[in-house]
């Protein structure tokens, strides 16, 4: 999890770009596709998206690696709608509760390929994208306030660090007898007592960070920044590489008939 | 001076401190912290502030600093109290903030960013000064503390506690303060680290010629980088805060007594322990548990989709006895895997190949892996004394605290009055834990570990940070436990308590660097 938190080692061409480049060229994708429940519309995001992989420094292991609750969650979500959904055409299978149309199933697979292709961008951006670059470019050239940019940026080092704190607190317990093993309500109560053991540590590291940081002259003043966070050529790329591809996919799925507003029904 | 760095602004002039009558009591607080401090530090001089726990050590470094307490609107103190002044060059230390570099104890927390040089660069950008003097500036002061070697793009949390705080140090010196302020600086750093982290300090120092004021209760550490120590008193309006006031040699002559007694670690001074009644041959005491072969790593096993994949392991092949009566110390660097391999014999890590088996007389019917275990099974048979106290704290109240460990055996409390006394937790019955001091922590944690009577006792790093008080009770006490013989297995870099405990040793290479 603290490995996460930098791109070492990624040199791939879309770590150049300016993060908020990519955090539209992303909205604008997902947006698109919220808006539909069809397969064409994004069967045709996905295949850019897959595309785009090397661009991003990601291959299919990283990302099964990184996203595999997400491609789970979209593999159920498609699974449970081709069953669950208003039959409409020939039945394909019957069982009990269960049945699954040709209808439902393409509402299905509609569902799962939309999950895919609205999951992806993120895990493309989040692969090419150093959180600090993110925090600069917010603070610079979005204008975000940079008392609370840093300040989050900061905090969450301390994610990583509270995720080793929580196996440790475990232990700890543990060798008080408090046992983290037994039925279910006193996992709860193991579970909760150790989360109060976490948050304290957590308050006490953050009050100790904060007056670090105050230390250091962090506050509402004036400050430099060494990194100037800058927009090049490319992000137009990035960004042009966004429109044509929430575009393309648009314009496929109204032109195939398959187009499908969320909020009209089918 | 020369200038040492064109382009990248002059060195700031080293500050002047001036206390006068100046006193500081914390919000919710009834007894100030400091009361009626006069002091005058003069430009460039090096003081090591010594003093009893609870003489306001931190909260002055903290006021010097001008982070101390709640500050409202007019920059004024709050809900707590300040009583005189306290100048830095003349102006109050909370207008100046910034122009003070401050060092705190936990590594952890004096590192800000992900990135090394990001994170040297923090407090200059926050001083607003421009881009490219703050790279000359950083670039320097990397060099200074000697971390240049590594690239500005080195993860932070991929260093050890030394380097952490020696970045700590780059970016307080790419601020270019007059005043450097050191809180234990080196309070949980292993002998390398605290040695690696004072060179840096006292390098800059000859460098930069900052004034230092440091507070440490291991004098021998500081002892020749400073020039001048300063001893505080708890604060009593009728007294001055300074008890003693001059060069090293003077003061600890004068007063090594007196400083002992009070707990500070002077140098040559090695606290009086009890010994054993009798120190058993090696391999005497039967047999509780016994590592074979073990490889051990904190990681559990990672899934990778769906795959599981063992952790790769810190340390393999190692082999340990425990014996009843006997004490067995885990020493090594840092990063060697030594907590590790201790909390595994422990029963609280899953050995990631061989074994950790338990004998009969130890495991009375629990089976023979102490990882599989019920957590009341483990506690009567292996105690473990973590080394920060307050993640062992499960209840509000210090009496509840060690009974818990007896009540959830489904036994009378009897050791529970022992061990209050013993410990000399008595009157401190009614206290929240996470309100004691930290050698009342430890004595604390070592007392609720042993209030379940367990046979082995397994502590980590348990003199880091104690004075020389806390640290002499502990092994007088340690020394009774192995007399009447459970035995005592601690992971420590501390020669002399291992000295003090007698027993084997089991030294641990440093850990293969392994590629993740």
């Amino acid at each position: 999890m603290r490995q996460q938190l930098t791109l070492r080692g990624n040199h791939a061409l879309l770590t150049r770009a300016n993060p908020l480049s990519k955090f539209a060229a992303v909205v604008l994708i997902t947006a698109v596709l919220a808006l539909s429940i069809d397969w064409v519309s994004a069967s045709v995001a996905l295949v850019f998206e897959v595309l785009l992989f090397p661009l991003a420094g990601l291959t299919p292991s990283l990302l099964w690696q990184r996203g595999w609750p997400l491609i789970l969650a979209a593999a159920v979500g498609g699974w449970s709608t081709s069953i669950l959904a208003p039959d409409s055409g020939r039945i394909l299978l019957d069982v009990g509760i269960w049945s699954m149309s040709e209808g439902s199933l393409q509402l299905g697979i509609g569902f799962l390929l939309r999950g895919f292709a609205i999951a992806l961008p993120a895990v493309l951006l989040m692969s090419c994208t150093d959180p600090t670059d993110l925090a600069d470019a917010l603070a610079q050239k979005a204008r975000l306030p940079h008392r609370f940019v840093l300040g989050t940026l900061a905090a969450m080092r301390l994610v990583g660090l509270m995720a080793e704190e929580w196996q440790t607190i475990g232990m700890a317990r543990r060798a008080r007898g408090v046992g983290s093993r037994g039925n279910v309500a006193q996992r709860v109560k193991a579970t909760l007592g150790q989360s109060f053991g976490l948050l304290v540590q957590a308050i006490r590291r953050a009050s100790r960070l904060a007056v670090t940081m105050e230390a250091r002259g962090f506050g509402g003043g004036p400050r430099t920044w060494a990194r100037e966070s800058t927009y090049s050529v490319l992000d137009v790329w990035v960004l042009a590489g966004g429109v044509l591809v929430a575009g393309l996919a648009l314009v496929a799925a109204v032109s195939a008939g398959t187009w499908n507003m969320v909020w009209l029904g089918s | 001076m020369p200038a040492a760095s064109q382009g990248a602004g002059a060195p700031a002039r080293p500050a002047a401190i001036t206390a006068r009558g100046w006193g500081w009591r914390h919000a919710g607080r009834s007894k100030p912290a400091v009361n009626a401090l006069n002091l005058d530090i003069s430009p460039g001089e090096r003081v090591l502030l010594l003093g009893p726990s609870g003489a306001g050590k931190s909260t002055l470094l903290h006021a010097l600093a001008g982070v101390l307490g709640d500050v409202n609107d007019d920059g004024e103190a709050g809900d707590a109290d300040e009583a005189g002044s306290l100048l830095v060059d003349g102006e109050s230390p909370r207008a100046r903030r910034g122009h003070a570099g401050l060092m705190q104890q936990d590594p952890e927390t004096q590192v800000v960013l992900s990135r090394l040089g990001d994170d040297a660069a923090f407090g200059a950008e926050n001083l607003a000064v421009p881009r490219d003097a703050i790279w000359a500036r950083v670039h320097e002061a990397l060099d200074d503390v000697g971390l240049a070697h590594l690239p500005l793009d080195h993860p932070t949390s991929a260093l050890s506690g030394g380097q952490k705080q020696r970045l700590a140090l780059a970016g307080i010196l790419a601020m270019r303060p007059g005043l450097i302020l050191l809180d234990e600086p080196t309070a949980n750093l292993d002998p390398d680290g605290v040695l690696e982290v004072r060179d840096a300090v006292a390098r800059c120092l000859d460098k930069t010629g900052a004034t230092l004021v440091v507070v440490e209760h291991r004098v021998s550490v500081w002892k020749d980088v400073v020039d001048r120590i300063v001893v505080l008193q708890p604060g009593s309006a009728a007294e001055d805060a300074v008890l003693l006031d001059g060069p090293p040699d003077r003061v600890l002559a004068e007063a090594r007594t007196m400083l002992a007694a009070a707990g500070v670690w002077v140098p040559g001074y090695v606290p009086a322990t009890r010994s054993r009644a009798a120190v058993p041959a090696a391999g005497a005491g039967n047999l509780l548990l016994a590592a074979e072969q073990l490889a051990v790593s904190r990681e559990r096993p990672r899934r990778s989709g769906f795959r599981k994949v063992p952790p790769v392991p810190v340390q393999e092949g190692l082999t340990a006895q425990v014996r009843a009566g006997q004490a067995l110390a885990i020493t090594g660097p840092n990063g060697a895997g030594k907590s590790t391999f201790a909390l595994t014999l422990a029963g609280l890590l899953e050995p990631v190949a061989g074994t950790v088996s338990a004998t009969l007389d130890l495991s009375r019917g629990a089976g023979i892996d102490p990882y599989k275990w019920k957590a009341e099974q483990l506690i009567s048979r292996v105690g473990t004394v973590f080394q920060e106290p307050e993640h062992q704290f499960v209840t509000g109240k210090v009496l509840d605290e060690l009974r818990f460990g007896p009540r959830h055996l489904g036994h009378g409390g009897e050791r529970v009055d022992e061990l209050l006394e013993r410990l000399r937790l008595t009157a401190l019955v009614d206290a929240n834990p996470y309100t004691l001091s930290g050698g009342e922590k430890r004595r604390l944690s070592v007392a609720t570990v042993l209030a379940a009577s367990p046979q082995v006792l397994v502590l980590d790093e348990p003199t880091f940070g104690q004075d020389a008080n806390t640290w002499a009770e502990l092994a007088s006490f340690l020394s009774e436990l192995l007399d009447a013989g459970t035995a005592v297995v601690s992971v420590t870099h501390d020669a002399e308590f291992t000295a003090a405990l007698g027993g084997a040793e089991l030294r641990m290479a440093a850990a293969e660097a392994v590629a993740p």
